[in-house]
């Protein structure tokens, strides 16, 4: 372990933290609110550490190896919760550090899951920064740091750390125009999402003021969720609704898709296999929960009604955003166990969304499917491939074995959480909405229109733990456990 | 510049790994996934497929790169794969051709290949050894401005009147060579100023002409007569090439191969070579063919291990200049330490060869590089930049520049003529200047001044 490169590189993830800190500080300026001094006070906070630590350069240049990057990352997301959670605490706007830990947690992770109780309380700048973690938590603050700042060739190993999927495809070979042209794509659609709200300001189609619709574009960008008003996303216009269903499901699409799409190379965007399967899956599940909740009756007075809200809370469960329009705790329990299945499916790879990524499932059921063909023909050669392009054996195994660590983590975490004693679409939901990074889960306590806050002091302790858990996907978490991580060598 | 190397093989992954350095982007394509598997540590980009078809081409971007580089195991394919690349449009192509036989042919049809350069990793090899064999004294030689200056490499025998002396006393001695990198034990490097004095064993390298530098060599106590008997063990392609140009350079070659076929191959390519048909690691075999009575051994068989044995059992019974060939880049640091005479990694010295190309090219892309060369272990460069009107140290006297620190012009070449340069001399348009220096990446001339320290 190289532990004075590590120390040093979380001093400067300390000071970017402190430095975007400096945006809700505008805020508080805007609105004249008392909470800028937490705010000035947590950045103090990042300087004071953070400084020290980046002169703690290592001695001779060494190389980053893999264990390295995974430890970093883990690190790095662990230090910016710990400070970022310092605004809430200083400001007792939320009392408890836990509380503020948790939801930071929650925010940088774009989970989204929330302990407040009376949103509207809260001052514009702590709510500015609390969806503005969702923003940053995204991308990846790593992603960001690689865009910024001249790291040697092996800092792939943070990026590969970072993004969520099962494979890391760069877009062109620099590692660092890579991340550029990640963030700059990631900017630019947070940007027309903003102008699309404020089009509806200027043509009559629905109010929103500037500042929620900052809210709303950072938490939809980042998949997150945390939202401004006590409803949710309900008191909003039906435009603001529509403009926030096309932003979340856009964001939960790899953003290779997009960048094939500014080279022109359409050829691969057709191609590209895991996109067609997540708008399938969609479509799919808004047609079957909508005529589930029309055959029921009751919910909706027409099929149009029916068909704005079921796609919104679809495209919020399955890109882990966890906005919601309408309470769909409320709903049947067959159109609740299908979203529970899309929590667990997720997003694209290389978008922000969480869960276990199409891409996987498309691999775990391909393979599956090859093994029962093997069953029937135990001497056939098969090769699998995705887009035409071999799978190797090595991502084979990895996923598989993400799928089983998934498992695992999610039975352990349910049951941490039982002793609780809540009921089990609760303690079930709650585990699988943080641990995929959704917020909301299916139960009237946790849905859309609930809150985390009466969860004891454990349980906010592994279920923060499960949304950094899933927004790393497991691995680079799971080495921090492991006392041979830590030892020299 | 956008590069895109075909084949992730020995040659594919060092060229990489010095591309990247360099600051090119760099997209590599294997048909293995475990071979990109050795590249992707790097920061650049691998695409899995065959280098040979359009598709995998232009997902790697070869329609939109400066130049591609095939570089996989045969040479028909790489040929066929610059021959696409070139029709997609890439600038420029590189191709490893290694047969022999083609070489004729290749220089025919080389423009409708569209092929920059033909390498051939042996051949290079080979020459540089041949090089070396000339100037036994030498460790290693390395030229510029197409010969007329070069860099040799030598260590400071134990009775050296060298030893003791610092740099200003020998420069009054007018000797015309300029001392520019000093390696000491095992670590340091030294690029000395003038009150550096010199030791005994100190690796010295230095700048200067051909027939100076012979001169030099007696004057220093080491002598210098060119090798007239040889022994090559092992019969591979660099032994090849080597006995054909020791032979015509009039020495006598003794082959030793234990494959039949081979040796019959050899002794029907080259009639003049004595050819052995025998194990080279024999220790009776090789006294029986007078390895004692040899002015030069070189190991070259496909083994490490053997040439490392080999090569110091003939140091240990001759006085005969030793050359080992070793293929692996690990343990290099276990490797200096063993007395193995020169050392030659034939993958650097192909992988040179390119990058080199590629500083050239980047010369027409705002570079003024002509020539690079990377010494000890890649922690020292020597280039050679070519001064144009526009370069800001034109026309000021030496003595007067604000150089970087570890840096040394070693020689201005004027038209031809090579000076030793003096405080006095002044850097003119048109020359070519010779820098020594631990800065890498240097890319202009004016980047040898200190831009920290320019004087208002």
């Amino acid at each position: 372990m190289n532990y004075r490169m590590i120390l040093s590189l979380l001093g400067y993830v300390l000071l970017l933290i402190g430095g975007f800190m400096l945006l809700p500080c505008i805020v508080a300026l805007i609105y004249g609110e008392q909470e800028l001094y937490s705010l000035l006070a947590a950045i103090g906070v990042c300087a004071l550490i953070g400084l020290p630590l980046i002169l703690l350069k290592p001695k001779t240049r060494r190389t980053m190896h893999a264990r390295d990057g995974f430890v970093m990352v883990s690190l790095s997301w662990i230090v910016i919760s710990l400070v970022g959670a310092l605004p809430f605490w200083f400001s007792r706007a939320i009392p408890s550090y836990l509380d503020a830990l948790f939801e930071t947690i929650s925010g940088f992770t774009t989970t989204g899951a929330s302990i407040l109780t009376d949103v509207e309380a809260m001052p514009h700048c702590l709510l500015f920064w609390r969806s503005f973690t969702h923003w940053l938590g995204g991308m990846g603050v790593l992603v960001f740091m690689l865009a910024v700042v001249p790291m040697s060739g092996e800092s792939i190993y943070l990026l590969r750390a970072e993004s969520p999927g099962p494979s890391v495809s760069k877009m062109v070979p620099k590692m660092r125009t890579s991340a550029m042209i990640l963030y700059a794509i990631y900017i630019a659609m947070t940007l027309l999402q903003i102008l699309a709200y404020q089009l509806g300001n200027w043509f009559g189609w629905g109010e929103i003021s500037l500042f929620d619709s900052l809210c709303l574009s950072f938490g939809s960008a980042g998949t997150g969720g945390f939202s401004v008003r006590a409803d949710g996303l309900a008191s909003y216009s039906s435009y603001v609704q529509s403009v926030t269903t096309v932003a979340m499901i856009m964001f939960g699409v790899n953003f290779s898709i997009y960048f094939f799409l500014i080279c022109r190379k359409f050829r691969l965007i057709w191609k590209n296999s895991e996109l067609k399967c997540y708008l399938g899956i969609i479509l799919a599940a808004v047609a079957l929960i909508t005529l589930n909740l029309m055959l029921t009756g009751g919910y909706f007075r027409t099929v149009g009604e029916a068909v704005h809200h079921v796609s919104f809370s679809v495209g919020s469960v399955i890109t882990t955003t966890g906005f919601g329009t309408v309470d769909f705790s409320l709903w049947p329990e067959f159109s609740k166990v299908i979203l529970v299945a899309l929590m667990v499916i997720g997003a694209c790879a290389g978008s922000t969304g969480g869960g276990i990524k199409v891409s996987r499932l498309l691999i775990l059921f391909k393979y599956a499917r090859a093994e029962i063909r093997h069953m029937l023909h135990p001497h056939a050669v098969e090769v699998m491939t995705v887009d035409g392009k071999r799978v190797s054996a090595d991502v084979i195994r990895g996923t598989s074995a993400f799928l089983i660590v998934y498992l695992f983590i999610a039975l352990f975490s349910i049951a941490l959480v039982a002793m609780d004693n809540f009921g089990a679409e609760t303690t079930v939901t709650s585990v699988l909405a943080t641990l995929n990074n959704i917020g909301p889960g299916v139960s009237i306590e946790i849905g859309p229109m609930g809150s985390y806050a009466r969860f004891s002091a454990l349980s906010k302790v592994v279920l923060s733990l499960d949304m950094l858990f899933g927004r790393l996907e497991i691995f680079p978490m799971l080495l921090l456990f492991r006392p041979s991580t830590w030892r020299k060598h | 510049m956008k590069i895109v190397i075909i084949g992730a093989g020995k040659i594919g992954v060092t060229l990489a790994d010095q591309l990247v350095r360099e600051g090119h982007e760099i997209t590599v394509i294997d048909r293995s996934d475990d071979a990109l598997d050795a590249v992707n540590t790097l920061d650049v980009m691998t695409v899995e497929g065959n280098g040979i078809t359009l598709e995998t081409q232009k997902e790697a971007g070869v329609d939109r790169s400066d130049l591609a580089i095939a570089v996989m195991s045969t040479d028909e394919e790489n040929l066929l794969a610059c021959l696409i690349a070139k029709k997609l449009g890439v600038g420029n192509t590189i191709a490893r051709v290694r047969n022999p036989e083609y070489s004729a042919g290749i220089r025919l049809v080389q423009d409708d290949l569209g092929l920059s350069m033909a390498l051939n990793p042996e051949l290079a090899s080979a020459m540089e050894i041949a090089r070396i064999l000339r100037s036994p004294s030498a460790i290693k030689i390395d030229t510029f401005s197409k010969g007329r200056v070069e860099l040799h490499k030598v260590r400071l025998p134990e009775a050296s009147p060298l030893a003791g002396m610092t740099l200003q006393a020998l420069g009054r001695l007018q000797t015309g060579v300029l001392i520019c990198v000093v390696e000491r034990g095992e670590h340091e490097v030294f690029i000395p100023s003038g009150n550096f004095m010199l030791q005994a064993d100190d690796r010295i390298s230095f700048v200067a002409k051909p027939k100076t530098a012979a001169k030099f060599f007696r004057k220093i106590g080491i002598q210098t007569d060119p090798v007239k008997r040889v022994m090559l063990l092992g019969g591979g392609r660099i032994s090849y090439y080597l006995a054909k140009l020791m032979l015509d350079f009039g020495a006598s070659v003794k082959i030793i191969e234990t494959n039949p076929e081979t040796c019959a191959h050899l002794s029907e390519v080259l009639p003049d070579a004595t050819v052995i048909h025998g194990d080279a690691t024999n220790e009776r075999l090789l006294a029986e063919e007078g390895i004692a009575k040899m002015d030069a051994v070189a190991s070259l068989t496909g083994i490490d291990e053997e040439n490392v044995l080999m090569s110091l059992y003939a140091r240990s019974i001759t006085n005969a200049k030793i050359v080992t060939k070793i293929n692996r880049t690990t343990f290099s640091h276990i490797i200096k330490q063993m007395d193995l005479g020169s050392v030659f990694h034939p993958r650097y010295i192909a992988a040179d060869h390119i990058v080199r190309y590629v500083r050239a090219m980047q010369n027409s892309l705002g570079s003024n590089v002509e020539t690079l060369y990377k010494l000890v272990g890649n922690r020292v460069e020597a280039l050679e930049f070519r001064a144009t009107a526009k370069s800001a140290v034109c026309g000021t006297p030496l003595m007067e520049l604000t150089l970087q620190p570890n840096l040394l012009i070693g020689a201005i070449n004027r038209g031809g003529k090579i000076l030793t340069p003096g405080g006095k001399d002044t850097i003119e348009p048109g020359d070519t200047v010779i820098v020594v220096t631990t800065v890498t990446g240097l890319n202009d001339l004016d980047d040898i001044l200190d831009k920290r320290r320019v004087r208002a």
